[in-house]
């Protein structure tokens, strides 16, 4: 390896301090300052903190709620990671061939990405609304069923995975396209050549060599369905009916800036903290290097 | 390509001067509220009415949301120390406010400014919510209670008499299952602010506990009494309606008001301060009625709800002087009158309400509903208001536990078993931390 191709020495360090700047002022600062704040119990205005210790934590890993929360982003993050690639990579391949008005199709699919996720839920909020959706609408004249989300908590909470997936769509696509822009045409024909038919074709050549992407997008989307549907919860269901779509980052906030429990709230973002530490360990570690095809 | 330049730098120049000389002419106070819609339009009138009457100050009205935005806004904003002057608070946030040791207390703000405010001209259930010490630590500014609002058209549809309000449960029961089985409404019964109308106002309208040491009035309240018979008798009998399509449960918060404005809802309890908006919105004929009373229990009183305006400590001077000027044109009698007579919300002061013409009341029956309703109930210890360290968080409590005891993941007395568990959690660690 070459040692340094800067001749000043000092020069890298200047390259690099906006960088480590704005890490440790956005980074590791706050997330120093939760970690503080998780062992004491803090007045809502923070003008008294009394040091509990490890009591936060142990109150959380005793009580049944923070499991179901834990239980709740799970599920809502594989959701949301399964509908997001599994349609990504259907419409990729769809929008991959030679048709016409290709442009057209690639922008209106991307273009959910330029979207703000609560826009999103709003959307479907309102498709879904139970007095006034046109989906529920529809679904009363085939079905007795009542889809209401204000009470019932599976469809609050496919509501959510909707909206949070239809949110990242684009990203998705972006990425698969990019990656089957990258299969050798060489390989594609030489299976037409031995006879393979589309089907064929996907499941023996196009799905394999997208596999790395597809390892990470699950981690992305993993991250993104964890970290950052906080928006599309709380423009929809506000964590409710009871706490059937409270995931974790909601929790967060509620117990932090709703009921006004900072330490507790604190506690729960040290544990989110790790999480995203672990999701992106494994994702330097086995992307590109354990994904075989 | 010098004079595109040269104008350029003028335009830029001319901005830049202009810019602080608005703000130079005048001091600004900045005052966070959570009135939105027509409401916000209503809070814009009287600031402007203000900043019109005088040039020394100009208040500037900023909506931050809803009431949890809005404390969540403010106290975010103090612990970063840039606190706007004023931040409307709903009563919930009462006893966090009071304890916070972030705030100017209003009664001293007004001594130091030696602006004089007869207190003691405020209706006596206004002023003893937000009183300590028989001193009011913060403004009241927008007061209201629950009542009940019916559909007359939809009524007339179901073949009901329209001039009659429901008063009792049954009465609702009857005349909602006539709405529903006839298609004369989609939804027979909803509430607005589910805990506050159906638990919060229940308790206190039949004269029961909501917790203990007199709701938080006499001591710090350390437990949740809503488990008791009461309790679990609403919500038995919601949770029954709710299966019976009787009942809609329309979400948490504000979220119930919007079916009740729109007419989708034959019958709803909701706040006072919906009397505005319908009265100028609403394209179908609607009526209003007290708070139905359950059998078999006493007399009690409605609660008032809403907000009151607090004074962020850490402020200058003579900013406080047009804060403490804002404030007492706000308490005048006829900035109260006309708030009262243009929203719905109570007037706060017994001047205000003499100062009202003669026959306001008889022309308008719905403003009167609630005045009427609040001055006749009977004011006791379970009555007069509910005050709870850190009542916000309660309140979702009890609002997500509402959800589960109506979709049937719960019973009613399982669920607000949960509640009151997790609410006495709660006061415990409050009170731990104002020891």
């Amino acid at each position: 390896m070459k040692k340094s191709i800067f001749k000043n020495p000092i020069l890298p360090y200047l390259l690099v301090a906006p960088q480590l700047i704005v890490v440790t002022l956005f980074f590791f600062w706050p997330a120093f300052d939760s970690l503080r704040l998780a062992i004491f119990n803090v007045s809502p205005f923070g003008d008294r903190m009394i040091f509990v210790g490890l009591d936060n934590f142990i109150n959380l890993l005793t009580s049944p709620e923070y499991y179901r929360s834990v239980y709740h982003s799970f599920i809502f993050s594989l959701g949301v990671t399964f509908s997001c690639i599994s349609v990504a990579m259907l419409l990729a391949v769809l929008v991959n061939q030679k048709i016409r008005g290709l442009a057209f199709y690639r922008s209106a699919i991307l273009w959910t990405f330029g979207m703000a996720p609560p826009i999103s839920g709003i959307i479907w909020l309102f498709i879904f609304h139970p007095t006034y959706g046109i989906l529920s609408y529809g679904l009363a004249q085939i079905t007795a069923y009542e889809f209401n989300w204000l009470l019932k908590g599976w469809v609050a909470l496919v509501l959510v995975i909707f909206a949070a997936s239809y949110a990242h769509l684009g990203y998705n696509v972006a990425f698969f396209l990019a990656a089957l822009q990258t299969i050798p045409n060489s390989v594609v024909e030489a299976a037409r050549v031995d006879g393979a038919g589309g089907l064929r074709l996907f499941r023996s050549i196009t799905f394999p060599l997208l596999s790395p992407v597809t390892f990470f997008l699950f981690i992305m989307n993993m991250v993104f369905s964890f970290f950052e549907t906080f928006g599309i919860i709380h423009a929809v269901t506000q964590g409710g009916p009871g706490d059937t779509t409270t995931i974790m980052v909601y929790k967060a906030y509620v117990d932090g800036f709703v009921h006004l429990r900072m330490g507790l709230s604190a506690a729960q973002s040290v544990i989110l903290m790790a999480l995203v530490i672990f999701l992106t360990v494994l994702q330097f570690r086995y992307a590109e290097k354990k994904v075989f095809y | 390509m010098k004079i595109a330049k040269a104008s350029m730098v003028l335009v830029l120049m001319a901005c830049v001067l202009a810019l602080p000389l608005t703000s130079w002419a005048k001091t600004e106070i900045i005052w966070w509220h959570a009135m939105g819609g027509f409401l916000g339009e209503r809070v814009n009138d009287i600031t402007n009415k203000f900043n019109a009457s005088q040039n020394e100050y100009e208040i500037k009205a900023i909506n931050k949301g809803g009431y949890t935005d809005v404390l969540t806004a403010g106290i975010a904003a103090y612990r970063s120390k840039t606190p706007p002057h004023m931040i409307q608070v709903f009563e919930v946030g009462t006893q966090t406010m009071l304890s916070s040791g972030a705030i100017y207390p209003v009664y001293q703000l007004m001594k130091d400014q030696g602006i004089k405010i007869d207190w003691e001209d405020f209706l006596p259930v206004v002023k003893s919510y937000y009183s300590k010490g028989g001193n009011l630590y913060s403004m009241p500014f927008n007061s209201s209670t629950p009542i009940l609002y019916y559909n007359k058209t939809a009524f007339e549809k179901a073949g009901l008499n329209p001039q009659i309000a429901p008063k009792t449960f049954e009465d609702i029961e009857k005349a909602a299952k006539a709405v529903v089985s006839k298609g004369a409404a989609k939804i027979g019964f909803t509430t607005a602010w589910p805990s506050w109308a159906l638990m919060e106002n229940m308790h206190a309208w039949n004269d029961q506990p909501f917790a203990n040491n007199n709701n938080g009035f006499s001591a710090m309240a350390t437990e949740l009494k809503i488990n008791g018979k009461l309790g679990v008798e609403v919500l038995e009998l919601l949770t029954r309606w709710q299966n019976e399509r009787i009942y809609t449960y329309s979400g948490r918060g504000a979220s119930g008001d919007q079916p009740i404005i729109n007419g989708e809802a034959a019958i709803g309890l909701a706040s006072t301060a919906l009397v505005g908006t319908m009265t100028r919105t609403s394209k179908f004929d609607w009526g209003t009625g007290n708070l139905p009373k359950l059998a078999g229990y006493p007399q009690g009183n409605s609660i008032i709800g809403g907000a009151t305006l607090w004074v962020f400590k850490g402020h200058k001077k003579e900013q406080y002087k047009g804060v403490a000027k804002f404030l007492e044109f706000l308490g005048s009698t006829e900035q109260q009158a006309w708030w009262h007579a243009n929203t719905g919300y109570f007037p706060l002061t017994r001047a205000s309400v003499k100062a009202l013409p003669e026959d306001h009341f008889r022309k308008n029956a719905n403003l009167w509903t609630a005045f009427a309703q609040i001055t006749s109930g009977k004011t006791t210890p379970n009555s007069q208001g509910i005050r709870l360290g850190n009542y916000v968080s309660i309140r979702d409590t009890i609002e997500a536990e509402m959800e589960n005891i109506f979709s049937g993941r719960k019973t009613p007395k399982q669920g607000l078993d949960d509640a009151v568990k997790k609410g006495n959690q709660t006061l415990k660690e409050f009170a731990s931390l104002y020891k």
